[in-house]
């Protein structure tokens, strides 16, 4: 389940302001009978972006701007709640290829890098300038770790977790190096 | 150096260590799995090829997409096909790979989190993970349990390890006693009040205290459950007498257990150990508590005002709490879905009835918590005040079965999220104890049991 490398992405954004915003707006729970990936982000943040008769409303996340933007820049705790990873294939399935926040949630977190989708926490002044400029281009540089605002001639960096930084780059996933360290666990194993 | 809970049930674990460069490969003892994150999981496997490496140390339920009701001729009334679909799945896969599954035949099937401890297969120093946030609920036995995606599931399937750094570490301290009719939720939802829901994040809590340790183990169940709720990967009780108790009878218990007990017992913190942060409440200040907001940490005591607008739950600034109109009362999930919550419950409901406006909805949390009731005599309790008694299952606590509210509506719930729309589009959630859920079932509008016992 390898997935596209990923080195440096140029994009404009779409703003969700929302602090706290939970995986539960992401992708309504009941749409976790889902059994495979595919046709989930038509469902993202569903209950968002249509009305009753299942029609798409006027919320930006149906507009064509939208539909164009690969990165999402969200407010505070971006993530948060339940640990499902129909967030992430959500939210990649829509289209997005990364997230700008100023804090996102351990586990959507750890889902993200798990399927080539970049979380990025970015210092809060350059955060709350991209909530105040949606739709602006920003450049996320993945081998440099930094995010670039050409408008605003600002260059931030993010952490980033170097083992996850590496799979990303290659577009390779952790289960390939998990089976690689089969003597080991089977030592392990052994021990107990 | 001293260590703490977490950091020797860490390092029990470690198959290789952590480096710059690389997260520790960490063995799980024990796997939990449900039809909800498994799917995609089982369906890497086949594509590359896997096998289930450890089957012996996986065990599976159905809980999230099962109806909670039987029709009359047996039949299951599941909400879509493909729920149904879902169930099968699971059922068809953990059969294919030999792997023990609780399903609709066994005694034993309940939500995942309620299962794993009563058949005894959670036990201190494990390293448990389960497709489900709130996995840190088996923490309450000195277990190091925390929730994975789904890419993590294949991964433990197939290697039984996962990849991970090691978290840092948070004590959270409540010294004192609580006060009569302060439950276990009324202590974590203070807790998640005063340090956020993003309080904990990037670490594992120790709960340390007094408050703690007079706790049975359902209730420490209930506090470590609601962990993530403040952030926390995991939260965690060091084994004691109570823990070692808890086992007598259970099928799933160490052969050995003496040998077991004494090395469980070994697992608490050192005198001297550090955390990364440390958190104090006394549990003199804990009172019953409710959330008036959409998300766990905006919660406040039942006798407060609400302190903030909040447009979603129509609630205003200012006003009482207590006496807002309550539509459905729903008493499960794996926050409070065990007998000791049901006893609770049936102790107010004893001779009353619910209030005609308000729908009330009963779910155990397993079989053994429907078996155990019923041979206690709750259901009738609950049935005669106008209760709905039902199939075990996550029911209303995220509403996959379909058991959800209609727009609108206000539930009184014993389960650990207020998201919007985690009970249903445009339904409100407020959480609370079994005690606050039961009183407000009877008076119709949000209620402190302890002034409803008074008052009678
Ligand atoms: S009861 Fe709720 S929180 Fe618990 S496992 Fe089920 S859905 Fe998850």
């Amino acid at each position: 389940m390898s997935f596209p490398p990923f080195k440096t992405l140029t994009s404009e954004t779409l703003v969700l302001r929302m602090e706290n915003i939970d995986t539960d707006q992401v992708i309504p729970a009941r749409f976790l009978t889902m059994t495979s990936r595919e046709g989930l982000g038509k469902l993202a943040f569903n209950d968002w972006r249509y009305d009753e008769n299942g029609k798409e409303n006027d919320h930006p996340l149906n507009s064509d701007t939208a539909k164009a933007a690969q990165i999402l820049v969200a407010g505070h705790n971006f993530g948060c709640g339940s640990s499902r990873e129909h967030a992430p294939w959500a939210l990649m399935d829509y289209g997005f290829r990364a997230v700008i926040s100023s804090e996102i949630a351990d586990i959507f977190h750890a889902n993200a890098l798990k399927n080539g989708f970049l979380p990025i926490v970015i210092e809060k002044s350059a955060h709350e300038w991209l909530l105040d400029h949606p739709g602006e281009d920003v450049t996320i540089d993945l081998e440099a770790c930094e995010v670039r605002l050409p408008k605003n001639g600002g260059t931030y960096p993010f952490k980033i977790d170097p083992f996850s930084r590496l799979c990303l780059l290659q577009g390779q996933d952790e289960l390939d190096y998990l089976l690689g360290q089969d003597d080991a666990i089977t030592e392990y194993e052994a021990a107990q | 150096m001293p260590k703490s809970l977490f950091d020797k049930v860490w390092e029990r674990h470690v198959v290789a260590l952590e480096t710059r460069e690389r997260p520790a490969t960490v063995f799980i003892d024990l796997h939990l799995i449900h039809e909800v994150t498994t799917p995609q999981a089982f369906t890497v496997l086949r594509e590359r090829g896997l096998k289930v490496r450890r089957p012996d140390l996986t065990l599976a339920t159905i809980d999230h997409s099962t109806p909670t009701l039987v029709n009359k001729d047996g039949s299951r009334p599941y909400v879509s096909a493909q729920a149904e679909k879902q169930v099968e799945m699971l059922l068809a896969n953990t059969a294919e790979h030999g792997i023990t599954t609780h399903g609709w035949d066994s005694p034993y099937r309940g939500i995942v989190h309620v299962m794993g401890p009563e058949l005894g297969a959670t036990w201190p120093g494990k390293t448990i993970v389960c497709g489900d946030s709130h996995t840190a609920t088996h923490g309450a036995f000195g277990a190091l349990a925390f929730g994975i995606g789904t890419t993590q599931v294949g991964h433990v399937l197939a290697n039984q390890c996962i990849l991970m750094r090691k978290p840092k570490s948070m004590c959270i301290w409540v010294d004192g006693e609580l006060a009569d009719g302060v439950s276990a939720k009324d202590v974590i939802l203070a807790i998640i009040a005063k340090v956020g829901v993003g309080g904990g994040t990037g670490h594992v809590i120790e709960y340390r205290g007094q408050c703690f340790e007079d706790m049975d183990m359902s209730a420490r169940m209930t506090v470590c459950n609601m962990s993530i709720e403040a952030g926390a990967r995991a939260g965690m009780i060091a084994p004691d007498a109570t823990t070692v108790a808890y086992f007598e009878g259970k099928v799933m218990a160490p052969a050995d257990f003496d040998k077991a007990a004494a090395d469980w017992l070994s697992l608490a913190s050192d005198a001297g150990c550090t955390y990364d942060k440390e958190v104090r409440l006394d549990a003199a200040d804990i009172k019953p508590m409710v959330t008036y907001g959409t998300h766990p940490g905006m919660a406040m005591p039942i006798d407060g005002l609400v302190p903030e607008d909040n447009a979603y739950m129509d609630m205003q600034a200012g006003t009482a709490i207590a006496g807002t109109k309550v539509d459905t009362v729903f008493i499960g999930s794996c926050t409070n879905s065990r007998i000791e919550d049901f006893r609770v419950a049936a102790k107010i409901l004893e001779g009353k009835s619910v209030a005609d406006s308000v729908t009330a909805v009963f779910v155990p949390g397993s079989e053994q918590v429907k078996i155990q009731a019923e041979a206690e005599g709750l259901h009738e309790t609950f049935l005669a005040a106008g209760a709905q008694w039902r199939e075990p299952g996550c029911s209303m606590c995220i509403g996959m079965n379909g058991d959800i509210g209609k727009p609108g509506d206000l539930i009184v719930s014993t389960s650990n999220r207020n998201f919007e729309g985690r009970q249903g589009p445009g339904v409100r959630t407020v959480l609370a104890s079994p005690a606050t859920a039961a009183a407000s079932a009877v008076t119709g509008v949000i209620t402190d049991a302890q002034t409803l016992l008074r008052s009678i």
